[in-house]
């Protein structure tokens, strides 16, 4: 285990501009029919970086997300490793080395844990992550590697889905609302299976509504409202300013 | 009696294999991509015609492979540039579209083979009785189409279970989104999905036509009884469509062979009253030959109101 791990975030923390750019969302706009959901957000993830957007429900974080897969048509920049995707089709972004993690979690109910793993493979992809360093993360897997994923518990699902995407070794995993519904234990794992994916070197992009999460785990957060970003800076900065919490987290 | 019992159950076991040569792909198709392909019998029929077509020149068993591959080639094409383009807009004119498709390939056949049944043999090969029981010959040919049809479930099933196509096909039934945004390119599924499920019902096509009447009608015949299967086994249920398909098939054969009615069950217990004509004395004296054809919609009926998911599906019909 690399020394950033142990050491705690704040510390290793780069200014935006120092570290290199793997995502750049510029002015991204996005409709569900004729509303406007995204109206111009913008926002970096570096090599590396764990990145939190956070905010009500409804101001367009999941939808952030799936724009930047390409679920939603996009308006606007998008950018991974310098190359132009927006427009792209998800399975191409996927191949690009971007993997996404729904909401929804979207295990594949009928097919058991091994399958569902085997179909986070990709053609070409080299095996960052190999089935032995994901049971090591979580044996519970390995346990029910033959059980269907969907007789498993929602936080051994919210796991199979994460390792499900490593499997396809992403450069960058976008990570929606992993916590919900989890127990306090359960919430403790996700968070310290996203500090190993980002010790691997896997930039994160978190989507989350808990803040004391979001606060632990992230070097820098960007806090949406009506579909912009209204705040940008590290857990550091959120604290300091309540003003931006108040009108914007808290309920 | 028993012979009736085993010829009928072997007829039986057959048209349900045939049916399900049709419905697996249907039935497939409507899963992953939520079309109900009303075109799809229209495929049988363009099996049958290629097969006819093709053996003229070079026999039967050239006509075999190439005309489902022929006319799966086709299907995969109706799908890249013409339900793709549609799916954009919806279900309903996904629908209407497939709907089209099938009067469309009518007219075509209509205008190129005319309207009476085409002279499509079985081949010299199987054209002899396989086994005599009791009085009836046997054909060669039905054990042939019987077998054709058992080793093409079979490989479905194993490229369904132990491929890496098939895991991703399974996967995309339930969530085609997520298979794509896993790096899969869930479209050309769809197309290879669409070309083998018309692929499938031509090979259905190829083996019925000699065996049956390959006329232009043929399509219009068989693909409301498909339906019947496919919402029987539950839409988007191999298994269901599967069992729907013996079933079907198994009551569709006994039903015409059983020339029973009220008026001859009551006069075997030695009942000789009858009631005195109107339509109670029709009722009394249809046979079961004769309602046959109505069977498998009345099960349709009565399925849709007991069980709208169909007996193994987990989604509304």
């Amino acid at each position: 285990m690399s020394a950033a791990v142990a050491s705690p975030p704040q510390a290793r923390a780069l200014p935006p501009e120092m570290a290199p750019a793997l995502l750049e969302v510029e002015d991204l706009h996005a409709y569900y029919g004729k509303s406007h959901i995204l109206q111009g957000v913008s926002f970096r993830v570096g090599a590396g970086e764990i990145v939190s957007i956070l905010g009500r429900n409804g101001v367009g974080r999941s939808t952030t997300l799936k724009a930047i897969m390409g679920d939603v048509p996009p308006r606007g920049t998008i950018r991974f490793k310098g190359q132009p995707i927006a427009g792209l089709r998800p399975h191409v972004v996927a191949r690009r080395g971007l993997g996404y993690v729904p909401e929804e979690r979207a295990i594949f109910p009928k097919l058991t844990v091994r399958q569902n793993l085997a179909l986070g493979e990709k053609p070409g992809t080299g095996a960052r992550w190999s089935y032995e360093e994901i049971f090591r993360l979580f044996p519970r897997l390995e346990e029910r590697i033959d059980t269907p994923g969907g007789v498993l518990s929602g936080g051994e699902q919210q796991m199979l889905t994460i390792c499900r995407t490593l499997m396809g070794n992403p450069d960058l995993i976008m990570i929606d609302e992993p916590t919900e519904g989890l127990s306090p234990q359960m919430v403790a794992r996700v968070g310290d299976l996203i500090g190993e994916i980002a010790a691997r070197g896997v930039a994160v992009l978190l989507v989350e509504q808990k803040l004391t999460i979001a606060l632990k785990l992230s070097q820098r957060l960007y806090v949406m409202g009506h579909g912009r970003v209204v705040f940008e800076g590290t857990p550091a900065g959120l604290m300091a300013n309540e003003a931006v919490r108040r009108e914007w987290l808290e309920v | 009696m028993l012979e009736l019992l085993i010829v009928s159950t072997l007829n039986g076991v057959l048209y349900g294999m045939l049916l399900f040569l049709m419905a697996s792909g249907l039935t497939l198709i409507f899963s992953m991509m939520g079309v109900l392909n009303f075109a799809h019998a229209s495929f049988y029929m363009l099996g049958a015609f290629f097969g006819y077509q093709i053996s003229r020149y070079t026999g039967f068993w050239i006509g075999l492979v190439a005309a489902p591959l022929v006319v799966g080639g086709l299907g995969a094409l109706v799908e890249r540039y013409g339900l793709r383009n549609v799916h954009r807009h919806g279900h309903v004119p996904e629908l209407l579209f497939t709907f089209g498709l099938a009067y469309v390939i009518e007219e075509v056949v209509q205008m190129i083979w005319g309207k009476l049944p085409v002279d499509y043999r079985v081949p010299p090969l199987l054209d002899f009785p396989a086994f005599t029981i009791f009085d009836t010959n046997y054909p060669a040919y039905k054990l042939f189409m019987l077998a054709v049809s058992v080793a093409i479930f079979v490989g479905l099933l194993l490229v369904l279970a132990r491929t890496r196509i098939g895991l991703i096909i399974q996967a995309a039934l339930t969530h085609p989104n997520m298979v794509g945004m896993l790096g899969h390119d869930v479209a050309k599924v769809f197309m290879l999905v669409f070309g083998v499920g018309t692929g499938l019902a031509a090979v259905a096509g190829v083996i019925a036509g000699p065996s049956l009447v390959t006329q232009s009608n043929m399509a219009g015949l068989l693909g409301p009884i498909l339906f019947v299967v496919v919402v029987v086994g539950g839409l988007g249920s191999l298994t269901g469509a599967f069992v729907a398909s013996l079933l079907i098939g198994l009551v569709q054969t006994f039903a015409v062979s059983l020339d029973v009615s009220v008026s001859s069950v009551a006069q075997a217990l030695g009942i000789t009253a009858q009631p005195a004509g109107g339509v109670l004395g029709d009722l009394w004296t249809v046979t079961i030959a004769q309602i046959g054809p109505v069977i498998p919609y009345l099960l349709l009926v009565v399925v849709l109101i007991a069980r709208p998911t169909g007996l193994l599906g987990n989604r509304e019909a």
